[in-house]
């Protein structure tokens, strides 16, 4: 029996019995829905949580106090010691010492509550360099951002987030208006242009002060010179490791550590952070993508189930079809290609839901899928391959029937 | 005339648990080519086993049995299924026609297994039912034919590969008497071109078309006589 034949007597079959092919499709229909859908959700997540990443700016280090990171992930006493200096942050900015470094802006945030008059808005109060907004590729849509006047003279001058400005004021333009914190008035010399794309707050929701200004007029305490974080962006992405080596050197020299393992500082890449944050939807995606691949099971007992029904049913055509001359091994080839265009029908068909769903689950829950074209067709490739092992016992059980038995059943 | 089919000593015992069932004890028969044969029996005689002997549904427990030559009661599975193919063509009481298919699409179907051309299967088809006089009804499913038109392409389909012998089984059980009278004038008609055919029924009237008539009794062949009209 030629291949071709053998197809078009499964599609006829599968045609013939309408009712009975569709619902055996919706099994691996919903299956291979949700398979397309969890890797769609976790791809979407993945893009969100890069997307994140990349709003720090490109090419950049990041450099916290504490010591490093172990192999596990977990850092220990992260944030919680103060041995960065804005010191630091100089020795790493000389272009001598550190030539693979374009550009670093330390920063010291705190939580702060400002007002205008009867407004307030409790924000992140950020004491950086001018260098910051190079650094996080940030913009003023007004006025302008600090400068190295203002770092001198420690002004007492503000750069607000797009969403802090808005808080509060609500009406017209803050620039060159005040806000009062903790009875010093700062004037607004600038606002920052917003990252649209940014689900961080805190990427929108912030006011930025010269350093000098945050830790000599405003905040100050103990550890003066201490800075939360520095940003180190390297002259380009090939030199990226090369700055990481520098930043490494000279702060293991200036704070007069030998070993790397004593490190009292730890520098994260863009991709470390990415891997660290991906890592919980990673969970998440096997989780929900196991829940998938357990309904696919369960659409496969389906087509098993339904393909013994088909078998029992048939068994005088099967019986006819012997006696005409039909090999044992052609009636198999028979009902096996039978359940996979069973499958491959589900398999398009749970394609086509997953695109469906992909263009209206947006729309819904403002989560974003990115399908992936080999994600589909490896789905589709499983659900013939889960017609055809499903297939193998009903299969079997046709083949191996008597003639005589099969003719004679009633 | 040659033989188209020799049995030489068959026999055929069925365990059915404990119980030993001896369905058919030793029978010889030989049937020419071109020959028109019935074989008669009550139920129970073992005629239902000789048929499924005779149409390599079954082998036999001993015994030789030659089929157009060939030796076929010690065949495996596969090697009996191209033998049916070939050798024999079936029609059956129940018609058995799938009703998914149009009429020229179940006669066709014994040439699908043998791999035969497209074409050549339409082809071969067509001309099938036009011998069975249903040329006409090439495109019409079995549910829109009338069951002496049903049998009829039933026939076309036993005819399609040529084969040495037609074996019908009670062909006429489930017609009336206006399609009876239709399908065994057929039958004569295709004897008159020279086919092989077996008649395997219990209906004295139906048997006596035949030019020969085999009683089957008790698992063996108990007479032969020679039917009335020209031999």
């Amino acid at each position: 029996m030629q291949w071709r034949d053998t197809i078009r007597t499964a599609t006829e079959a599968v045609r013939t019995h309408r009712l009975r092919s569709a619902l055996t499709m919706l099994g691996i229909l919903i299956g291979i829905t949700a398979v397309i859908l969890t890797v769609g959700l976790g791809n979407g997540a993945k893009a969100d949580v890069r997307d994140q990443i990349n709003e720090l700016g490109t090419n950049l280090l990041v450099v916290s106090p504490g010591s490093s990171t172990d192999s596990s992930g977990v850092r220990g006493g992260f944030g919680s010691s103060s041995t960065l200096t804005i010191e630091d942050a100089e020795a790493i900015a000389d272009p001598e010492a550190a030539p693979d470094v374009q550009a670093v802006a330390a920063t010291a945030t705190s939580s702060v509550s400002l007002t205008n008059g009867d407004t307030n808005w409790t924000t992140t109060l950020t004491g950086t360099t001018p260098s910051w907004a190079e650094v996080r590729s940030r913009e003023v849509t007004s006025g302008r951002f600090i400068d190295e006047d203002d770092e001198d003279a420690a002004a007492a001058v503000v750069v607000l987030g797009p969403d802090t400005a808005s808080e509060l004021f609500t009406t017209g333009n803050p620039v060159g208006q005040y806000v009062t914190y903790n009875g010093s008035k700062l004037k607004v010399i600038g606002v920052l242009e917003e990252l649209s794309s940014s689900e961080e707050t805190a990427n929108n929701d912030l006011a930025i002060v010269p350093f000098s200004t945050y830790s000599e007029r405003l905040v100050g305490g103990s550890g003066r010179d201490s800075v939360s974080s520095i940003y180190v962006k390297a002259t380009s992405e090939a030199t990226l490791s090369a700055a990481y080596q520098e930043t490494n050197a000279l702060l293991l020299n200036l704070h007069g550590l030998t070993s790397a393992d004593d490190a009292d500082f730890s520098i994260a890449t863009q991709e470390s952070i990415l891997t660290a944050a991906t890592s919980v939807d990673k969970t998440m995606t096997v989780m929900l993508g196991g829940i998938a691949v357990i309904s696919l099971l369960v659409g496969g007992i389906g087509v098993m189930n339904i393909m013994l029904v088909s078998v029992t049913e048939r068994i005088r055509e099967i019986g006819l079809r012997k006696a005409l001359g039909a090999r044992p091994r052609s009636i198999r080839r028979q009902f096996l290609v039978e359940a996979s265009v069973l499958g491959f029908a589900g398999g398009v068909l749970g394609v086509g839901l997953g695109i469906v769903g992909a263009i209206v689950l947006p729309h819904l829950t403002d989560t974003r899928v990115i399908l992936s074209l080999t994600a589909s067709l490896a789905a589709i490739a499983m659900a013939i391959g889960i017609g055809v092992v499903f297939g193998v016992y009903p299969a079997s059980r046709a083949a191996r029937l008597a003639p005589i038995d099969a003719l004679r059943s009633e | 005339m040659s033989a188209v089919l020799q049995l030489a000593a068959i026999s055929k015992t069925y365990a059915t648990g404990a119980v030993e069932v001896q369905a058919l004890r030793g029978v010889d028969l030989t049937i020419d080519q071109g020959e028109f044969v019935a074989i008669v029996g009550p139920s129970g005689s073992g005629k239902s086993t000789l048929m499924h002997i005779l149409g390599c549904l079954d082998t036999p427990t001993a015994g030789t049995f030659h089929l157009a030559g060939d030796d076929v009661a010690s065949l495996d599975e596969d090697r009996l299924a191209d033998v049916r193919n070939r050798h024999i063509g079936f029609v059956f009481q129940q018609f058995n026609l799938l009703p998914y298919l149009s009429a020229w699409r179940n006669v066709e179907l014994p040439l699908v297994y043998t791999g035969t051309d497209r074409h050549e299967r339409r082809e071969r088809a067509l001309s099938a039912l036009a011998q069975v006089g249903l040329a006409d009804r090439a495109d019409h499913k079995p549910g829109e034919l009338s069951g002496g038109q049903q049998q009829r392409v039933a026939i076309a389909r036993a005819l399609v590969t040529e084969p040495a012998m037609i074996l019908a089984d009670e062909p006429t059980g489930n017609l009336d008497s206006v399609s009876t009278a239709d399908v065994l004038g057929l039958l004569d008609h295709l004897h008159a071109q020279g086919r092989t055919i077996v008649l395997i029924t219990h209906e004295q009237d139906v048997a006596e078309r035949a030019e020969r008539i085999v009683q089957i009794y008790d698992g063996q062949v108990r007479t032969e006589e020679v039917a009335g009209a020209v031999a």
